[in-house]
């Protein structure tokens, strides 16, 4: 039985950071995920990694955009903390060989983007996360003596002992379809968001909310999670990303009729307002009907020079080419606001400890919060370095301390009964494909750019009967050997769960405040919502909803323009 | 919207049956991807289709396979593209990925072929001493030159349709070799001559691929990973003048040398020149070893001694200018489309190659087209 001080789960960007530091510090560590690691949707990122690294930047300015950015939903300490640690972050990157794109004098180059002072976001063409991950990747495949890794594991459970301590977890080999156990003195997930709740999204198809349900599960607490950010730049048809190095490297957004739209909304920052803005004036221009017909509007990327794009842009190019039929280079592209990324997981310390002992949480899957009510583009690469590192050295750490803890024996029979029991399912149910496209429609319908309190009610009326609906879906595959449908069946669980926190906390947020605008109450009020909202289980009901303070160092609340 | 159908090959190694062709037929967009379709099937006919997938826009590059005999993603590959690969009105066929073992259905033991590559050539940076408190000041260039073996998503396309695998299954492979320019091209690495001296000696390494261009057909992202392969070539051979014990580069230089003179490959001078000159005592053996065919080539007059020792064709000036052209020009010129911008025709930044398309090039000769070669001339 595999059993290790640290366990990671998902091996994205903050599960490699976690792994490499854990390992590093000399723990005996095993990472595990769904998928091969490079393919995990960290790779996705594109634009680049901020840090205060350039002689006239501060990490003070740095965590000031951020806080403003968060619309000061951000835990100040947290966010203090990534800014300061930052610019070591990127050398270290640099050093262990990711490709940065050079100024001309050699040294590291930077972008302007969305929501910041100054430009302070490093990057690799527009495959920055493509870069990191692998160069992560290939620290793994270096260290391979330090860290186990299993791939294409998918983890059904975790474990907790008498004590209510995570204590490992359970995982199937998509392979064979065997389960097995995994012991671990503490346990790390880094499994990301559920932008797979949302249809359309910029997220893979694996994003599927895993790791938040599985915490979620067992006692741990979800924050902000009616926090949910929409990209402004994502293409119409699928919600595939146009990333925000565009509008860093110079593109306009325009309305129908040609105009440069964002001067209303953003005077100074323009298109490089945050993204909860320019996505909200991209959908009142839509919605007032300044928009094209097929409910967008429009980016135009030949403000860059084509050279430049070419070189740094080149993705987008290829996106637009294969996914749009545009040459981005000599036309202007139709975009809208797409589901890109959850603010909110679960909640964690600035080491990424959760509420149940044992367990952590870093990424996408976490809530620290550095990102508050919106996240400022750029820096969510930044936190799952920052926090898998912190993550992984202090699970190491504390592994140091501890004897390896016993597993409770019966649990991994219930799994396997349960799955058993799935892969047995009489047909005639609804098809998983069928509630999954409903769950995404009906979040992008009700729980997205902007909310009411009937459209969050009905929502969420229709995802107490789709929970109903999933656990009696149908299966085709009865096999072991990668059975995607038993897979399929669990992750709409795990979304609807997700969904449901999603949708509690929304509720209950009676105010507009970063990514959540309500326009039933659409002025944010720090008198009464200058706080965030703990969602965690009770048992089949609906969540319990707690309230804990946002911590405030030394930036007090003030209007937010741009 | 019309109608596709795909005919998928499925394998389920729990059976017990051999894998078979099953068709399913979906109403999709023509611009839509061969994967939305393969998803709508999946969806509403079939959940036990094991295909991986995530991100849907070619980056995750997990749905590598083969369509209608054609490697690549099945997420950027539009179904009018796949059908128009096939007659009209035959289904788009599906298959998993060559050169690596089927697992089920669509997915493929990438760890057992691909990745087992990717590591054999100590795919990690090996910094150059001393690491600096600050970053490694490096030309830009030189940054934006990596990016394009970077942009490699391990997908295996090119490895799926590698015919020197094919041949050799030890060959170290496109994907792992155009991963190992990355490190041989950044300037932060300590190990350049190391590298290219082990994959030069090895006999599976960069002198066994073939320039067959399937690798550069198939890869997505534009990686072009022979150009690689070439640039390692060109990097150990001129640069580090590393003379490999497959003869590689000397085979190589022969070539060149072999058409600045005739304008046309001459074999009897490529053995000898590959091994250093009729001369060399290197070369005698391999001479006398290959009497045998020559012998049998005379005798069966594919062959005159006369044709094997004299030159009849001389380089007309045209090739003689082209050499004469790259050879003035003060530092080599590499391709790369994160410089040079492949979708380029007017403006594609001074780089002297012939522009990748999916489209053949149209390229008027400026020179006259040589005939084509007599049968003891040609290979």
């Amino acid at each position: 039985m595999p059993s290790h001080d640290v366990l990671i789960i998902g091996a994205g960007l903050a599960g490699q950071r976690a792994a490499l530091a854990a390992g590093g510090a000399g723990a005996s560590v095993a990472i595990v995920s769904k998928v091969h690691p490079i393919r995990s949707h960290s790779v996705a990122a594109a634009g680049g990694i901020n840090a205060a690294l350039g002689p006239e930047d501060s990490w003070e300015s740095h965590a000031f955009d951020t806080v403003k950015g968060s619309d000061y939903l951000g835990d100040q300490d947290a966010i203090e903390i990534m800014c300061r640690e930052a610019p070591d972050e990127i050398l270290y990157l640099e050093h262990i060989g990711v490709t940065f794109h050079r100024s001309e004098t050699g040294h590291l180059g930077t972008r302007a983007f969305g929501g910041a002072s100054q430009a302070r976001t490093y990057y690799v063409a527009d495959i920055t996360g493509q870069a990191i991950l692998h160069v992560l990747y290939e620290q793994l495949m270096k260290h391979h003596e330090r860290v186990d890794r299993y791939e294409e594991w998918f983890t059904t459970d975790l474990l907790r002992d008498d004590h209510g301590h995570c204590v490992g977890a359970i995982c199937r080999n998509l392979r064979d379809g065997r389960l097995q156990v995994f012991d671990a003195k503490s346990v790390i997930l880094a499994s990301g968001g559920a932008g797979q709740a949302f249809k359309p999204t910029t997220n893979g198809l694996i994003v599927t909310g895993d790791g938040i349900a599985q915490a979620f599960r067992i006692g741990a607490k979800l924050m902000d999670m009616e926090m949910v950010q929409y990209h402004p730049t994502t293409l119409a048809e699928n919600g595939f990303l146009i990333t925000e190095g565009a509008r860093g490297e110079g593109a306009w957004l325009l309305n129908a009729a040609g105009e440069r739209f964002m001067e209303r909304y953003a005077p100074n920052k323009l298109d490089l307002a945050s993204r909860d803005v320019v996505s909200r004036a991209e959908q009142t221009e839509i919605n007032e009907g300044r928009g094209f017909p097929d409910g967008t509007v429009a980016l135009d990327i030949t403000k860059v020079p084509r050279k430049r794009t070419l070189e740094a842009l080149r993705e987008i190019v290829n996106i637009g080419r294969d996914f749009a039929g545009v040459d981005i280079t000599r036309e202007p592209i139709h975009i809208r606001p797409g589901m890109h990324y959850m603010m909110g997981g679960v909640k964690t310390d600035s080491f990424g400890e959760t509420n149940v002992p044992g367990l952590y949480a870093a990424g996408e899957v976490a809530c620290v919060s550095v990102h508050g009510g919106n996240r400022l583009g750029a820096n969510s690469l930044l936190d799952t370095l920052i926090f898998g590192r912190r993550a992984g050295e202090h699970a190491a750490a504390r592994a140091k301390g501890m004897p390896m803890p016993s597993t409770p024996g019966s649990k991994l029979a219930d799994v396997e009964a349960r799955i058993v029991a799935i892969i047995a399912r009489p047909s005639g149910g609804r098809r998983i494909a069928a509630i999954k496209d409903e769950l995404g429609t009906t979040m992008n319908r009700y729980c997205a750019v902007f909310r009411d309190a009937d459209g969050l009610a009905e929502a969420h009326e229709i995802i107490r009967r789709l929970k109903e609906e999933a656990p009696k879906a149908s299966i085709d595959d009865r096999g072991s050997v990668f059975n995607q449908d038993v897979i399929a069946a669990i992750e709409l669980g795990y979304m609807l769960d997700v969904a449901e926190g999603i949708l509690v906390a929304a509720q209950e947020r009676k105010e507009s405040r970063g990514a959540q605008f309500r326009t039933d109450f659409p002025e944010r009020n720090d008198a009464q919502w200058l706080k965030h909202i703990d969602v965690s289980v009770n048992g089949g009901d609906v969540p319990k909803v707690e309230f804990s303070p946002v911590t405030i160092t030394r930036w007090q609340p003030q209007e937010r323009t741009y | 919207m019309p109608d596709y159908t795909l005919r998928i090959r499925r394998y389920n190694p729990e059976s017990g049956e051999a894998a078979y062709w099953e068709d399913h037929t979906v109403q999709m967009k023509s611009h839509s991807s061969v994967l939305e379709a393969i998803l709508e099937v999946k969806a509403k006919q079939d959940g036990s289709i094991g295909i991986r997938c995530s991100c849907r826009a070619a980056i995750c590059g997990s749905c590598g396979v083969r369509i209608n005999g054609k490697p690549g993603l099945a997420c950027n590959t539009h179904l009018q593209t796949a059908a128009a690969r096939g007659a009209e009105g035959t289904p788009i066929t599906v298959e998993p990925m060559g050169n690596m073992p089927v697992i089920r259905d669509l997915i493929v033991d990438m760890d057992a072929v691909h990745w087992k590559k990717i590591r054999r050539v100590t795919p990690w940076l090996i910094n150059k001493e001393p690491i600096p408190e600050r970053e490694y000041i490096v030309p830009h260039e030189n940054m934006v030159d990596v990016t394009q073996s970077m942009a490699c998503i391990q997908c295996g396309a090119c490895v799926s349709d590698c015919l020197s695998m094919e041949v050799d299954p030890g060959f170290i492979g496109p994907a792992a070799l155009a991963k190992a320019y990355r490190f041989v091209g950044d300037p932060r690495d300590a190990e350049h001559y190391e590298r290219l001296k082990d994959l030069s000696e090895d006999e599976h390494g960069i002198y066994d691929c073939t320039h067959c261009f399937n690798c550069i057909d198939a890869c997505p992202k534009g990686v072009a990973p022979m150009s690689q392969i070439m640039r390692l070539r060109r990097v150990a051979g001129s640069d580090f003048e590393i003379e490999d014990r497959n003869n590689g580069h000397r085979h190589e230089r022969a070539f060149v040398k072999n058409i600045k003179r005739n304008g046309l490959l001459h074999e009897a001078d490529l053995l000898p020149d590959s091994y250093g000159g009729k001369l060399h005592p290197r070369a005698v053996p391999e001479l006398m070893q290959s009497l045998p065919t020559v012998m049998k080539a005379v005798a069966r007059g594919k062959v005159t001694p006369a044709k094997a020792l004299l030159h009849e064709h001389k380089a007309p000036p045209e090739v003689k200018q082209i050499f004469k052209t790259i050879e003035a020009r003060p530092k080599r010129e590499e391709l790369n489309l994160y410089v040079s911008g492949y979708e380029d025709a007017e403006d594609n930044l001074d780089v002297a190659h012939v522009p990748h398309t999916d489209e053949p090039t149209p390229l008027a000769p400026t020179y006259p087209v040589p005939e084509p070669p007599t049968e003891s001339e040609s290979e």
